[in-house]
């Protein structure tokens, strides 16, 4: 049974070890010319494997920082963050790269594909940048992308570059690349708000199919229209979760709001 | 410097002399469409010269876009000839453009395409890492452009940590990396505010200086007064 949202009344508790995230305590606080900005005060978050999380809240929030923090792109100020039971808030930049790398997949608002990379090449680039024990032969490397690709319905542009496809296609073949590193979670940061209607409904279409498949999903989106399709929304407010539902249409029907 | 005269559809004897960089002779493009036949680009011929800072203007649906990936070698599908250092273009097969493209061409984005979970020294990286440089040379390669735009204190941050402005340094960093012999910009400063569009401006200035051909599309009239010449599209034809 999955029951995320106990731990964060006992704020005091340890992490959830059994939860793919958990975050206890985490704060982010910018420096600028001595101007200090919380951008997260307190967050408390729990996501189990293979749950669909929606995370909104207005401009200014913090939520595209918990997403960076989430995704290992930015260290916490102060708090402790466990990935997969591992504790990942005390580690260098380097190691924070490391896991990120095989756990972490990332879906952009822009796409972000290179245009002067092929459809092939843009799926295959994060995976050659592992190494070590994790290193890819090409075989391996060809066979991912290749699965990412006929996933997403895109394994007959291969040859295309980005220019050649439209927004829609291009987010689908970005989210090929967030999936072909098999990654632990797939973090999607307002994967629909260079489309239209059409092509943000068939990405939404996409990212419910990878869920039902078994992906653990958390999407930023500021379109309750888009956060309806997870299966649980977390609301932020000046740097807190202040409300933490499960959706209709979710697997889980306990809902739970916590006090602000 | 050696630049061509403004009518360069009349530069046949200069093309004779010194081979342009690339030549463009009625380059078309269209697209079937329900109601028929839809043309992005008309009749385009066009010279440029090496050494020459191009500006492409009009208004927007006039194929500025569609002209700079058919210069850029990622959209192959018209009809006409392509020249490119007196290679046809237009009849290379993928593998044979792909090469060309690589090894002569740098892009410029106005979305930057870079990779946010990647560092700013394996952003520059991956450029070299797609035209088989070793290990060693890319390393050298990175410092040396993280030196020479004077970045070296950002080479372990994230784009997300980087103004737009240092955002595009990297990008235009990234385009040059390759050692590319024309560069390609599509409204590279289209994201950036007027004092950060000024600096990319006078980079692509120094950069196009030191014998970077360079074609830029922008809508600003003070992008292209950086330029040495402007090309106007309207409806995919090239105004006289």
């Amino acid at each position: 049974m999955i029951q995320p949202t106990d731990a964060l009344d006992a704020k005091s508790l340890s992490p959830n070890a059994d939860a793919l995230i958990s975050m206890r305590g985490i704060k982010k606080v910018f420096v600028t010319d001595e101007v200090e900005t919380h951008a997260l005060t307190e967050v408390h978050l729990d996501v189990q494997q293979g749950e669909y999380v929606a995370i909104s809240g207005p401009s200014g929030c913090g939520k595209t920082t918990l997403l960076s923090i989430l995704g290992l792109l930015d260290a916490t100020t102060e708090g402790e963050y466990r990935l997969a039971g591992e504790p990942v808030s005390g580690l260098s930049p380097a190691e924070r790269a490391r896991v990120r790398n095989r756990q972490i997949g990332f879906i952009f608002q822009a796409f972000n594909l290179i245009g002067d990379l092929t459809v092939y090449e843009n799926v295959e680039l994060p995976l050659t940048y592992r190494t070590g024990d994790a290193a890819l032969d090409a075989a391996e490397r060809k066979r991912r992308v290749v699965e990412a690709l006929e996933k997403v319905g895109m394994a007959h542009r291969t040859k295309h570059y980005p220019a050649q496809l439209s927004g829609g296609q291009q987010q689908r073949v970005a989210v090929a690349r967030a999936v072909a590193g098999e990654p632990a979670i797939l973090l999607a940061d307002e994967p629909t708000g260079n489309l239209d209607s059409q092509n943000g409904e068939a990405v939404m279409g996409l990212l419910q199919e990878l869920h039902r498949g078994g992906a653990t999903i958390c999407m930023v989106t500021h379109d309750p229209r888009y956060a309806a399709h997870a299966d649980r929304s977390v609301q932020l407010f000046d740097g807190r979760v202040v409300e933490d539902t499960a959706l209709a249409g979710g697997s889980r029907s306990a809902a739970h709001v916590v006090p602000a | 410097m050696g630049i061509l005269s403004k009518h360069s559809s009349d530069s046949r004897q200069i093309s004779e002399s010194s081979s342009p960089l690339v030549s463009l002779r009625n380059v078309e493009k269209a697209y079937k469409t329900a109601g028929g036949v839809s043309y992005v680009l008309r009749r385009v011929t066009l010279d440029i010269a090496a050494g020459e800072f191009v500006t492409v203007m009009g208004p927007s649906g006039a194929g500025k876009s569609t002209l700079l990936a058919i210069l850029g070698m990622l959209d192959a599908v018209f009809t006409g000839e392509f020249f490119f250092r007196g290679l046809p273009v237009h009849a290379l097969d993928n593998k044979r453009r792909q090469q060309l493209a690589r090894e002569h061409i740098g892009f410029v984005f106005q979305q930057y395409h870079l990779l946010d979970d990647l560092t700013v020294a394996e952003n520059l990286s991956v450029p070299l890492d797609y035209r088989g440089v070793n290990k060693s040379e890319r390393a050298s390669r990175v410092a040396d452009v993280l030196d020479r735009f004077n970045i070296v204190g950002k080479k372990d941050l994230y784009p997300s940590q980087l103004s737009g402005g240092q955002q595009q340094l990297v990008g235009i960093a990234r385009a040059v990396i390759a050692e590319p012999s024309l560069i390609l910009a599509d409204e590279p400063t289209g994201n950036l505010h007027s004092v950060q569009a000024r600096e990319i401006m006078e980079l692509f200035t120094r950069l196009n200086a030191a014998g970077t051909t360079i074609v830029q599309v922008t809508h600003s009239d003070e992008n292209a007064g950086y330029g040495s010449r402007t090309i106007n599209l309207k409806d995919g034809w090239m105004e006289p």
